[in-house]
């Protein structure tokens, strides 16, 4: 029961950070592709964003329900981060939403855009701090010494910060390889891919940070990394489908390159994942959360498999109808 | 307590090795060394009532959207399923200007509700430790219901002229149930804080875990049948509201007719269930929750026969309720279904496990006033439609209608303050107490702050959206055009050709 719990927590974060992150990451892409991007992007994401969406509340259902210990924990040692990603959701969702739907255009468009493109940058990169301070193992249960060791030392510290930025450079990858496919322009093609190569970059440069943070501060993530055989692997794999990607980077195969790079994101996730397996929470004084300390009695694992089970069959196709409908070329012109 | 130089030394950590310690104290902000004490002691009051204030913003900001995501498919729905089945231009025009209204209430409600998914753990972390496994279920079902009413949600806003008509229709009925679904199930769980059960709570922690039995917990169905007709009142006579506001303006307006006539039928039809199921609700608390019946009628003694108090300001010091009309024995009446039976007062509880009574009581009556008057418009508008139906486009009826707009959510909010400031100080009724269950970070007022700020600047934001949206719909609708207005006898000043609203 355990196992399949971990698993749809596991699937509804990746789905999350590829689907949501798309949509996150189009307001990265757009402060680069600037007004020209806006109409392409703002297309691209508005019938699926909402549906993108609830692979978040899914994964903190999930999470309360499942391993109750591990959400109240974070929620009170993380709040300010949390608040802060609570925050960019809702000003980036309704920015966005506010931007599509009205009708008359004018100056406003100016401050949608602008609080869409700043929330679209802190909402990643707090959730990365937030991640980072699960890893991290400053936090301390109980009654903290201080309102700084106990509610801003867990989170604002080197590696969190450089996790904030790895995602932020994985959100804004995600998005950018979307939008290659979203464009029939080959010049604006181009210039995703230009893009995409970027953040790529990026996400190599901010995730060796990630690393070395880490060893600065006495996280010892590589030998942690090196002891894991699933983690190797699975890295081993992002760089042989980096190259790959490289390689469909520079020819016309779209649909390959966004299951190379859902696979590349999902691997380093897995790989991620692989580091830390049991454990959600490192604590300070090492009494760590894990999957099999924190979970709810069985009867609630068994409800909640069941309704997660029915839900999964009618939201996968209904998901794989949403985006057909859209994905298809138009048979008339839309009225509104 | 956070001290300003703690924030500098965050910022950069080696700052007390460049600067002497003392420098660094004038050179920023004075420590609050001296005011610790004190700061911490009131803040400890200040975090739960900033708490329970945020949650109160955030549930009563979201309300609104759920109402209308719960409500307005369904309201679509009908109007493309006439539209279907008559043919005629107003019903689509209708639905598609309906639709994209509920695109913009829709994503805000989307992420108020993500919002909230957190709060319940930023805010109460001890209660979501306890609570999280038992009431787990309603929400996985939620979000599985939620889910399918975005997806959905998605194909209909988007899949007008890329579907079969029929196909279209069916996403939008769908979208209808699985946001009614979805609002239930969120209501159980909120049930289930009124009436805890399927556990056995012993030494501060919960066992025997049986999540369907706390699923259907004895206030469920009442509580879930109130709060979907409150949203079907409250979404359907806001929307009439709208509607007959705009049509005062130009009375043969098919557009808006259509819009006020299906609106209204159904919140007529919701507006007079709902007393009944408000008398339902009322027996199960005078069972469950005596307390908090107790407070919403302000009866600080136990009474036999109890009279039903309307109106009237609580005074707690002297124990009684001013300036109210009392109606002998109809308390009774209400709560046992018999007019000599005795209503548990205030008085057989101790003093520290009473709602503030003055809150409950107030908002109950703001609650019951405005559910009668919007039965009473309801019932007018049945009986107009079947016997005097040129009333229904008189100018007097329809700036009633604009009137009661606010009214059903009004009712919605007070409603939400009956059912949680009564069951305080409880957040588990019985069971655990909201100052135990509350976060133990100081600061909460600040988190207050900065939603409600966000809140209220967002609603600015929607109410003048919404103004910019009504004022194109002239254009984009042809049903809405002046050219297409009813060309009846009675009213010669119809106006073709004026000034369309907006049109710049």
């Amino acid at each position: 029961m355990l196992s399949i719990i971990i698993i749809i927590l596991g699937v509804s974060f990746i789905l999350y950070t590829l689907l949501g992150g798309a949509d996150f990451g189009a307001g990265i892409v757009e402060t680069f592709a600037g007004p020209r991007g806006t109409k392409a992007i703002s297309k691209a994401i508005a019938p699926v964003w909402e549906a993108n969406h609830v692979w978040l509340i899914l994964a903190i259902v999930i999470l309360f329900s499942a391993f109750p210990l591990v959400y109240s924990t974070i929620s009170t040692a993380l709040h300010i981060p949390l608040m802060i990603v609570l925050l960019g959701i809702v000003i980036r969702g309704s920015s966005f939403t506010f931007r599509h739907y009205d009708v008359t255009h004018d100056n406003t468009h100016k401050y949608y855009t602008l609080a869409f493109k700043i929330s679209s940058f802190i909402t990643p990169f707090f959730l990365g701090i937030t991640l980072g301070a699960m890893i991290f193992g400053e936090i301390t249960l109980g009654s903290p010494v201080s309102f700084f060791e106990g509610f801003i030392k867990p989170w604002l510290n080197l590696f969190c910060i450089t996790m904030g930025l790895f995602s932020t450079a994985l959100f804004g990858y995600i998005a950018a390889v979307f939008m290659i496919g979203e464009t029939s322009y080959p010049l604006e093609q181009k210039r995703y891919r230009r893009y995409s190569k970027m953040f790529l970059l990026a996400i190599i440069v901010t995730g060796l940070l990630v690393f070395i943070a880490a060893e600065v501060q006495g996280h010892h993530l590589v030998s942690a990394f090196f002891k894991s055989w699933l983690s190797i692997t699975a890295m081993g794999l992002v760089a042989l489908i980096t190259l790959l990607i490289f390689y469909f980077f520079n020819h016309p195969v779209i649909r390959l390159l966004r299951i190379a790079v859902a696979i590349q994101v999902s691997l380093i996730m897995l790989g991620w994942f692989a580091i830390q397996f049991p454990v959600l929470v490192f604590e300070k004084n090492g009494n760590h959360l894990t999957f099999y300390n924190t979970q709810a009695p069985y009867a609630t694992l068994y409800q909640l498999v069941i309704a997660l089970f029915i839900g999964l069959i009618l939201i996968i196709p209904s998901f794989y109808f949403l985006f057909r409908v859209f994905k298809k070329p138009k048979e008339q012109k839309e009225v509104i | 307590m956070i001290g300003p130089n703690d924030l500098a030394r965050m910022i950069w950590p080696d700052i007390d090795m460049l600067y002497p310690a003392k420098f660094v104290k004038r050179k920023f902000i004075p420590d609050f060394a001296g005011f610790e004490g004190t700061l911490c002691q009131i803040s400890a009051m200040d975090d739960l009532i900033a708490a329970r204030m945020q949650m109160a913003v955030s549930l009563g900001f979201h309300i609104v959207f759920a109402c209308i995501g719960m409500t307005m498919p369904i309201l679509m729905a009908f109007s493309e399923w006439k539209w279907l089945r008559t043919g005629r231009q107003e019903f689509m025009d209708v639905a598609k200007a309906w639709s994209k209204g509920v695109a913009i209430f829709f994503a805000v409600g989307a992420v108020s509700g993500t919002v909230l998914s957190f709060e319940l753990g930023l805010l109460f972390p001890g209660f979501m430790e306890h609570a999280g496994p038992i009431i787990g279920m309603p929400f996985s079902w939620e979000g599985t219901a939620f889910f399918v009413e975005a997806i959905a949600l998605g194909v209909f806003l988007y899949g007008w002229n890329r579907l079969n008509k029929w196909v279209h229709w069916i996403s939008g009925v769908v979208v209808g149930i699985s946001g009614v679904l979805s609002g239930i199930f969120v209501v159980s769980a909120n049930a289930w804080m009124n009436s805890p059960t399927g556990f056995t709570w012993k030494d501060g922690k919960a066992s025997n875990i049986d999540p369907v039995k706390a699923m259907f917990n004895d206030a469920w169905l009442s509580q879930a049948l109130h709060m979907t007709l409150a949203a079907f009142v409250a979404t359907s006579f806001a929307v009439a509201g709208v509607h007959a506001f705009l049509l005062i303006k130009n009375r043969n307006n098919r557009f808006h007719r259509t819009a006020v006539r299906l609106a209204l039928s159904f919140g007529a039809v919701a507006a007079l269930l709902q007393p009944i199921s408000g008398d339902f609700s009322a027996k199960d608390i005078a069972k469950r929750q005596p307390a908090k019946l107790a407070a919403l009628e302000a009866l600080y003694k136990t009474s036999k026969p109890a009279s039903l108090v309307i109106g009237g300001l609580p005074n707690d010091k002297e124990e009684r309720v001013e300036y109210a009309i009392h109606i002998p024995g109809f308390l009774s009446f209400l709560a046992h279904g018999d007019f000599e039976a005795e209503v548990t007062g205030l008085d057989k509880f101790p003093k520290d496990e009473r709602p503030p009574v003055m809150i409950t009581h107030i908002a109950f009556q703001v609650m019951v006033a405005s559910g009668f008057l919007l039965a009473l418009a309801g019932l007018l508008f049945l009986v107009f439609s079947a016997w005097w139906k040129p009333l229904l486009y008189r100018k007097g009826w329809l700036m009633f209608v604009a009137l009661l707009t606010p009214l059903g959510f009004i009712a919605v909010e007070a409603g939400w303050t009956v059912t949680e400031v009564g069951r305080q100080p409880w957040i588990i009724y019985g069971v655990m107490k909201t100052k135990d269950a509350v976060s133990p970070m100081p600061g909460l007022q600040y988190s207050f702050y900065t939603i409600s700020t966000v809140y209220l600047l967002l609603t600015g934001l929607l109410i003048w959206l919404m103004r910019r949206q009504i004022a194109t719909v002239p254009m984009i609708y042809p049903s809405a055009a002046p050219e297409s207005d009813l060309n009846l006898k009675t009213d010669s000043s119809v106006k073709t050709g004026t000034v369309v609203p907006g049109n710049k």
